[in-house]
């Protein structure tokens, strides 16, 4: 007991350089708001605000608000929780609201080159069926998802096109595996006395997307200073696409998803943004929808305790 | 949510006249990506932050990638983040000026820019 106090003492007393949110050499990545970004890092996403007019039911509209956690446990190792509150309005009907599942997540960073500003991590994420409710379409399964994060700037491009060096992607790709193929909603006919028994398959999915974005921080403190000034030498214009495969049980290549142009602005300790969700195709919607964030850089707002990992390293 | 939004933004905002952070490049002399006529006698940076000048470097190469600064990094006495170091005179040509910093916070930043000398 003794042992383990001194070491979590060590962890948060110790004076040692520390690196953290979104860096890799001198690229300063920020957190994308709908895709995932490849770091392990101490953050706050409250709240993540979206709206969007579903297929459902003839057109849905859907809103969002959600609030993610990210904490290290190590440098490298690092768990996530999210929840968020769900309202749906189908058209003609009363609207209903409710929790979604708890989602919960772990992500290992295992490659880093600070001179290519190049990253890569491997995750598992986990949606807990039932922890919802069911009256916003929470889902009674849970589903769980191997994941694969990328990050790569672009600042080792030559000279001669140097004004390309502050473009960025970040990225994710990964398999959402249910943990039941199908479910069986019984009703009853009061009319005719009859049960419907509707089978509603779940089919594995590939969820795969990246963010491409132009860091204006980037070129004023490593390509050329333009002479912008605050607040807009903080902009990241960027460009996130977020799709959705269906792999097996009939549903094969029915990708859902959409492309969502936006901006992220980025300060101290926290960053703002906001981007349209524009959908690719009618399986996604057809209006154009919403997403905005605030995001808070624990890191940088307790470094010196809940801002740094449980079991610090040299990194 | 509305409160805990609040309170939170208030305590971000309110909280950073004592907090520190990751030290950004404000602004340098010469200027990132400038190209001046005469050789400058010293490289300025402004951080957003204080520094650690004693755990910080600064080092600018030559086309060749030689090392030509005078290695005597240091803060400014009036300004924590700012940091100087000398140069010999230059010649025509263009220079890579790299810098990591650790900020109060102990936060370690990097980056690097060019600057052209033309006499």
């Amino acid at each position: 007991m003794v042992v383990v106090a001194a070491c979590l003492a060590a962890c948060f007393f110790m004076p040692q350089s520390i690196r953290a949110h979104g860096f890799a050499g001198s690229r300063f990545f920020p957190a994308t708001l709908v895709t995932d970004d490849p770091f392990v890092s101490d953050e706050l996403s409250l709240p993540t605000v979206s709206s969007i007019v579903t297929p459902e039911e003839g057109g849905t509209r859907e809103t969002e608000i959600a609030v993610d956690i990210a904490k290290r446990i190590t440098p490298n190792f690092g768990v996530e929780l999210g929840e968020s509150v769900i309202n749906l309005r189908p058209p003609n009907e009363s609207s209903q609201s409710g929790f979604g599942n708890l989602e919960l997540a772990a992500k290992y960073e295992f490659f880093e080159s600070d001179e290519h500003e190049t990253i890569l991590s491997a995750g598992a994420e986990v949606e807990i069926g039932g922890t919802g409710n069911k009256r916003v379409d929470a889902d009674s399964f849970s589903t769980w998802a191997p994941v694969l994060f990328f990050g790569k700037g672009f600042g080792d491009l030559p000279n001669a096109i140097s004004f390309l060096r502050p473009f960025a992607v970040t990225g994710q790709v990964g398999v959402v595996i249910p943990t039941s193929a199908s479910s069986r909603t019984v009703k009853l006919d009061e009319a005719t006395g009859e049960r419907d028994i509707d089978i509603e398959r779940h089919p594995d999915v590939l969820a795969w997307g990246f963010a491409l974005e132009y860091s204006v921080i980037y070129l004023q403190e490593q390509v050329k200073n333009i002479g912008l000034h605050p607040p807009f030498d903080r902009l990241i214009p960027l460009v996130e696409f977020a799709f959705e495969t269906p792999l097996n049980r009939g549903e094969e290549g029915l990708t859902t998803g959409t492309i969502n142009p936006g901006v992220i602005w980025s300060g101290k300790y926290f960053q703002v943004g906001a981007e349209a969700m524009i959908p690719i195709n009618s399986r996604t919607g057809n209006d154009v929808g919403f997403i905005a964030q605030l995001h808070f850089y624990l890191d940088d707002l307790f470094p010196h305790s809940l801002g740094r990992p449980l079991f610090a390293g040299k990194k | 949510m509305k409160r805990v939004i609040l309170g939170l933004l208030l305590f971000a905002v309110a909280g950073s006249a004592r907090l520190e952070a990751h030290a950004f490049l404000k602004r340098a002399e010469p200027a990132v990506g400038s190209t001046v006529q005469t050789s400058p006698g010293e490289i300025r940076i402004w951080f957003s932050e204080k520094i650690k000048s004693a755990s910080s470097t600064i080092q600018v190469f030559d086309a060749s990638g030689k090392e030509v600064d005078k290695r005597d990094i240091h803060s400014d006495r009036s300004n924590p983040a700012l940091l100087r170091i000398s140069l010999p005179p230059l010649k025509s040509g263009t220079y890579r000026v790299v810098w990591r910093v650790v900020s109060a916070d102990r936060h370690v930043t990097k980056g690097s820019f060019t600057f052209r000398v033309t006499h």
